[in-house]
């Protein structure tokens, strides 16, 4: 089963409204990377179907504790359930759309 | 020397101010006060060496002891694990987590996807906000290696290493960062290589089986500025946490007592010229069954006697046993058991590793406040992991007994093919005291004991084999003799014994016979004396009646003699003696007649 690209995007739709917030440390190079590689992704997979809230560690450090950040940077999906949370750049976007459960045309 | 000590004693405070103690016992000795202030240490170690412990118990004892929060960052293991796992050590964790000790849970969950480069810069921006807000001055990074295996790249594992090293030196917090090694050279592994250099302190934590018991050791492989033991250490993880042994220890901070403990045995006091020094080692050597506890145990019940707190560690005997076994030879600790200034503590040698042993009975020691000490055997420590550890830990016994200022006897079994080769596993008898070895003598088909002391440092003492002899009026040191190259012992010396006195009895019966008979003979020649005396006095009464008017009257009776004889009457007066007692009436009668008539 290799769903088309379409079919992924329609997939999303019926979970409803994609939710993610990712944490970053701004300035930081992985961070930059980050917030372009996701705009990119959502763009293509999700388009007007997506939020993003973005979280600057350096303004906002208590939240590495309430929120258990250990790497930047880090992508959480808040909804649909379940909460997933991917770690690193998302330079490498088939892992994010495997994990994001938008996967196509992998294998 | 004595100014070399001191300036070094001064240079180690001065050191030790940019130190922070740990708490951890033997480990803040080793270091010269712990580990570096604001600076970062390595604690390498293979899995359960002890490496969370070690590091769960600097932040603990830091709140605890020292007032300086700290922060626990938990990349492998769960912070509820971690307590839960450290329940058992008594260091109420759930009342400091509150205040002084914080968890960071930063194990990431196995349904984490990784995709693409991360760093940690995010998190330790928050642990530094989170730092500062609580005045924390101690963290901990626990283990290092499941974040570095994230990574997945030798280059951003470096990067991050050195990134956490910046951060640590600029946040002023004293760090410890664990990793995870396998065996016993980490450095070999290229992902170490060069945090070795990047810290200020590296320690290695290794765990050991040996001969199926588990070993640890603690080894300080560097420490930037400071001097440190750098042998392997001795390391125990017990019931209240864990332990380094103090290798760095000095041999003795204790002066030397001039003063004399008896042994208990009121002979070898005597062949040791009054005893063993207070606060000296004693060891006692032999093969089974040669006296050595009986020998342990009168120390033991004479030092009870004097009221001194005394404790009694025996191997694979419970102490029932031992009081029981000892009474048979007369020797009474139960009422001083009872009394509690005897402590007695039992193990079976093989149930922990030799270190486990050695803390206990320091523990014990301590808790007792013990002036004497028994080890029966010492050598058990042997059964207890490798000969050489067991060996070293015979020695730190012996140095913890002397630093205490306690007297110890300890026993060491002679095993093997030379039982009487007077060498003992525990090569302990060089650092011992005073030696003492018991022998068993086969001869005449019977075995005795025999006692002689090897060595006995500073005192003068007896250089002769003596026997020993138990009896049920307790244990007596008898000579031995030596005859013809040959020591007599036992029946042989009893024999000798018995000979000796038949001979002495023989020659006095001699002598008085001799006395006698002299005295018979003066008697003899003095009554012989006497009597010549008295005829020679005879004599001379004789001569002198013989002389003078004696004489004369003779002459006289003489010239009358003849007169009487020339008269009638006389023939009549001459018969009259002659005659019986009743013919003298009649004569009476008769010579009354002539008388009358002659009237």
């Amino acid at each position: 089963m290799i769903p088309s690209g379409d079919e992924g995007a329609r997939r999303a739709e019926e979970k409803g409204s994609f939710v993610f917030r990712l944490y970053v440390v701004n300035e930081g190079p992985g961070s930059a990377r980050a917030i372009a590689n996701l705009s990119a992704l959502c763009k293509k997979h999700l388009p007007d179907n997506h939020q993003i809230e973005i979280v600057d560690l350096l303004q906002d450090p208590r939240r590495v504790l309430s929120d258990k950040i250990v790497a930047t940077p880090t992508l959480i999906k808040v909804s649909p359930a379940p909460i997933q949370k991917i770690i690193g750049d998302l330079s490498e976007e088939a892992k994010v759309l495997l994990a994001l459960g938008l996967e196509q045309g992998t294998t | 020397m004595k100014r070399a000590t001191s300036s070094a004693a001064e240079n180690q405070d001065v050191a030790a101010l940019h130190k922070t103690p740990t708490g951890v016992e033997g480990f803040d000795a080793i270091t010269g006060g712990g580990l570096p202030r604001n600076r970062t240490s390595l604690i390498f170690g293979g899995p359960g060496s002890g490496k969370t412990v070690f590091a769960l118990q600097t932040m603990v004892n830091g709140a605890r002891q020292f007032g300086e929060p700290g922060i626990f960052v938990a990349f492998e293991e769960n912070s509820r694990h971690i307590l839960a796992n450290a329940a058992s050590f008594g260091w109420n964790l759930p009342q400091l987590e509150k205040k002084q000790l914080f968890f960071f849970d930063a194990k990431l969950r196995p349904d984490v996807i990784k995709a693409g480069e991360f760093d940690l810069s995010g998190m330790l921006a928050g642990i530094k906000a989170e730092a500062d807000a609580r005045g924390v001055k101690r963290i901990v990074f626990d283990s290092i290696d499941v974040l570095l295996t994230l990574l997945e790249d030798p280059y951003a594992e470096r990067r991050e290493i050195y990134r956490l090293n910046d951060w640590l030196s600029e946040s002023g917090l004293t760090g410890i960062i664990t990793a995870k090694s396998q065996g016993d050279y980490p450095f070999v592994a290229a992902r170490y290589g060069f945090m070795q250099f990047m810290a200020d302190c590296v320690v290695v934590l290794k765990l050991q089986v040996v001969d199926q018991i588990a070993m640890r050791y603690l080894q300080v492989m560097k420490y930037r500025g400071s001097s440190f033991a750098e042998n392997e250490a001795p390391l125990v993880i017990g019931a209240s946490g864990m332990e380094v042994a103090d290798i760095s220890a000095q041999t003795s901070a204790v002066e030397a007592s001039p003063e004399r403990v008896s042994s208990g045995v009121g002979p070898l006091d005597a062949m040791l010229g009054g005893g063993y020094y207070r606060g000296s080692s004693v060891l006692i050597t032999g093969s089974a069954g040669t006296g050595k506890s009986i020998l342990a145990g009168l120390f033991a019940e004479a030092a009870c006697r004097r009221k001194e707190r005394t404790f009694y560690v025996s191997f694979d005997e419970n102490p029932s046993e031992v009081v029981r076994d000892l009474s048979s030879v007369g020797i009474r600790l139960g009422p001083h058991l009872k009394s509690g200034v005897l402590r007695m503590h039992s193990a079976r040698a093989e149930t922990f590793s030799a270190e486990v042993h050695l803390m206990n009975i320091k523990r014990i020691v301590r808790e007792h406040q013990s002036r004497c000490m028994v080890v029966d055997p010492l050598s058990a420590i042997v059964k207890a992991g490798a000969a050489l550890t067991a060996g070293r830990v015979a020695e730190r016994l012996i140095c913890l007994a002397k630093s205490e200022g306690i007297t110890l006897l300890s026993s060491s079994l002679l095993q093997g093919a030379q039982p009487l080769s007077e060498e003992t596993p525990v090569r302990i008898s060089t650092i011992a005291d005073t030696w003492i070895h018991l022998t068993n003598i086969s001869q005449a088909g019977e075995r005795n004991r025999a006692l002689s002391i090897v060595k006995s440092r500073g005192m003068k003492h007896s250089n002769q084999v003596r026997e020993l002899i138990l009896s049920d009026e307790g244990i007596a040191l008898a000579d031995v003799y030596t005859a013809a190259g040959d020591v007599l012992m036992g029946t042989a010396r009893w024999q000798k014994e018995a000979a000796e006195k038949t001979e002495q009895k023989r020659i006095l019966a001699e002598v008085e016979h001799k006395r006698r008979e002299v005295a018979l003979t003066r008697a003899e020649l003095t009554a012989r004396i006497e009597a010549l005396e008295q005829e020679l006095k005879q004599k001379e009464a004789e001569a002198e009646r013989l002389t003078g008017a004696d004489a004369r009257h003779k002459l006289d009776l003489v010239h009358r003699r003849e007169g009487l004889e020339q008269s009638p009457s006389a023939k009549i007066f001459k018969k009259r003696p002659e005659n019986s007692h009743s013919a003298g009436k009649k004569m009476t009668r008769g010579r009354r007649l002539p008388k009358g008539g002659g009237q």
